[in-house]
């Protein structure tokens, strides 16, 4: 393929995408912020990706929480795990949660999502005795809870208070996403959506509002929307200066 | 041979055999369901039913592997795919869960005294079904209560558990 195919392919998409988007996106809401890279099931997922989430604060309503519960939904925390029960509000899991930052001088509120940052140097795969804390290839911080012996370290280490301990039994997890007593768990980027070319549910929860305020895709991909946005109107990593390359980005901070 | 030597011969004898007085006494095989289909016309299962019986383990632990660390989803040997068209509703439409002899797989397992700890996060019935139940946690060597609590022994093993050897 030349690379005036490959471009021309390209901007039809950008423009599919963006008559979806004026179409109040009746169809699919957040499809055409997709990612071409099929990758075949049976072949591994490698560094030629590094999925990254960009998050307009500008954009995010305050209120609204429909990345929360669209992640609840999606893998089985919280509101959507009755099992759950005996766990105070401080134990029970949050894998997203939505914070309101307020400016003393100006007094100027702000609303924005917090989830693990999916760090390229992540302290929290550093600190882990076992391995089960890991990156895969394309830049997407799990826990293997396999091999997870639920010390929390992992815990202490993470900046971001991103993970969460699961204290009690619980019962009819999603198949998505399997999770249970003694082992710790963070937002996977819906990592199983994203094997299988889809969007996080936050992302796509979000864009169905009509918020717009998350774009998700390949950050080294330069005709990704989301590489596209970052270069044009920039994105702060939270804490930049623990100098660990989050692949959650925030504009409007 | 003196009588005492006869004895002693004798009481020998008795306690060599009397392990396999166990496992020779006539314990049913376990009643292990039926898939809810054919997956392939030659051998029924993903792989031939004498392989899986051996190896089925091994093939598990491996995908898992390749499926958290790598992103490799394909359906052999997938622990869902396992479970969709091996856990089948019983007559009431109702699942069975893991720990009770009609789950597949405890079936075997309850029947074998092995312990499987895949359960405590991974979902033990297809998901497609609005039917909740309790999910038995017990099975967890690592976390938590300890193998069978509050779950039943088949009945084959307690069989051979307590009045084995005197059949
Ligand atoms: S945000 Fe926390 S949990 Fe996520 S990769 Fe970074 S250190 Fe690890
Ligand atoms: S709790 Fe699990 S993932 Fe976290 S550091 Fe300990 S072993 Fe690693």
């Amino acid at each position: 393929m030349t690379d005036k195919t490959y471009n021309a392919d390209l901007s039809r998409r950008h423009f599919f995408g963006k008559a979806a988007a004026a179409a109040g996106m009746a169809v699919a809401p957040g499809v055409f912020l997709r990612q071409v890279h099929a990758r075949p099931a049976d072949q591994a997922a490698t560094s030629e990706q590094r999925w990254g989430i960009l998050i307009d604060t500008d954009k995010c309503a305050k209120g609204c929480d429909s990345c929360v519960t669209a992640c609840m939904d999606e893998n089985g925390w919280g509101r959507a795990d009755a099992s759950e029960d005996k766990s105070g509000p401080h134990q029970k899991a949050q894998w997203i949660r939505k914070v309101t930052i307020k400016d003393k001088q100006t007094g100027h509120v702000q609303s924005l999502p917090l989830m693990c940052q999916h760090c390229e140097n992540p302290p929290c795969v550093d600190v882990c005795p076992t391995g089960a804390s890991m990156k895969r290839a394309d830049g997407i911080v799990l826990v293997d809870k396999h091999i997870c012996i639920g010390c929390r370290y992992c815990m202490m280490a993470c900046p971001y208070k991103a993970r969460s301990f699961v204290h009690e039994d619980l019962e009819d997890q999603k198949v998505v996403a399997p999770r249970g007593k003694g082992t710790v768990e963070s937002c996977t980027m819906c990592v199983h959506r994203v094997d299988e070319n889809g969007t996080p549910a936050c992302v796509e929860a979000c864009n169905a509002d009509n918020h717009n305020a998350m774009y998700f895709g390949d950050l080294k991909d330069p005709n990704s929307e989301i590489s596209r946005q970052l270069k044009q109107y920039g994105g702060k990593e939270l804490r930049a200066d623990l100098g660990l390359n989050t692949g959650v980005r925030y504009r409007g901070l | 041979m003196s009588l005492r030597q006869l004895i002693q011969t004798t009481i020998m004898a008795g306690l060599i055999a009397l392990p396999f007085t166990v496992l020779a006494g006539d314990t049913p095989s376990p009643e292990i369901p039926k898939a809810k289909e054919k997956a392939t016309e030659a051998y029924g299962c993903v792989a031939p039913v004498e392989y899986m019986r051996k190896n089925h383990m091994d093939e598990l632990m491996h995908k898992r592997d390749d499926t958290l660390r790598e992103g490799i989803r394909t359906d052999k040997f997938s622990l869902a795919e396992c479970i969709n068209c091996h856990v089948t509703p019983e007559e009431d439409g109702q699942f069975a869960s893991f720990g009770e002899d009609e789950h597949f797989c405890s079936s075997c397992h309850n029947y074998a005294s092995v312990s499987v700890d895949c359960f405590s996060c991974h979902r033990d019935t297809p998901e497609d079904t609005d039917y909740r139940h309790t999910f038995n946690s017990g099975n967890n060597p690592h976390h938590g209560k300890m193998a069978l609590k509050g779950k039943k022994l088949s009945v084959e093993t307690l069989q051979v558990l307590t009045e084995g050897d005197q059949q």
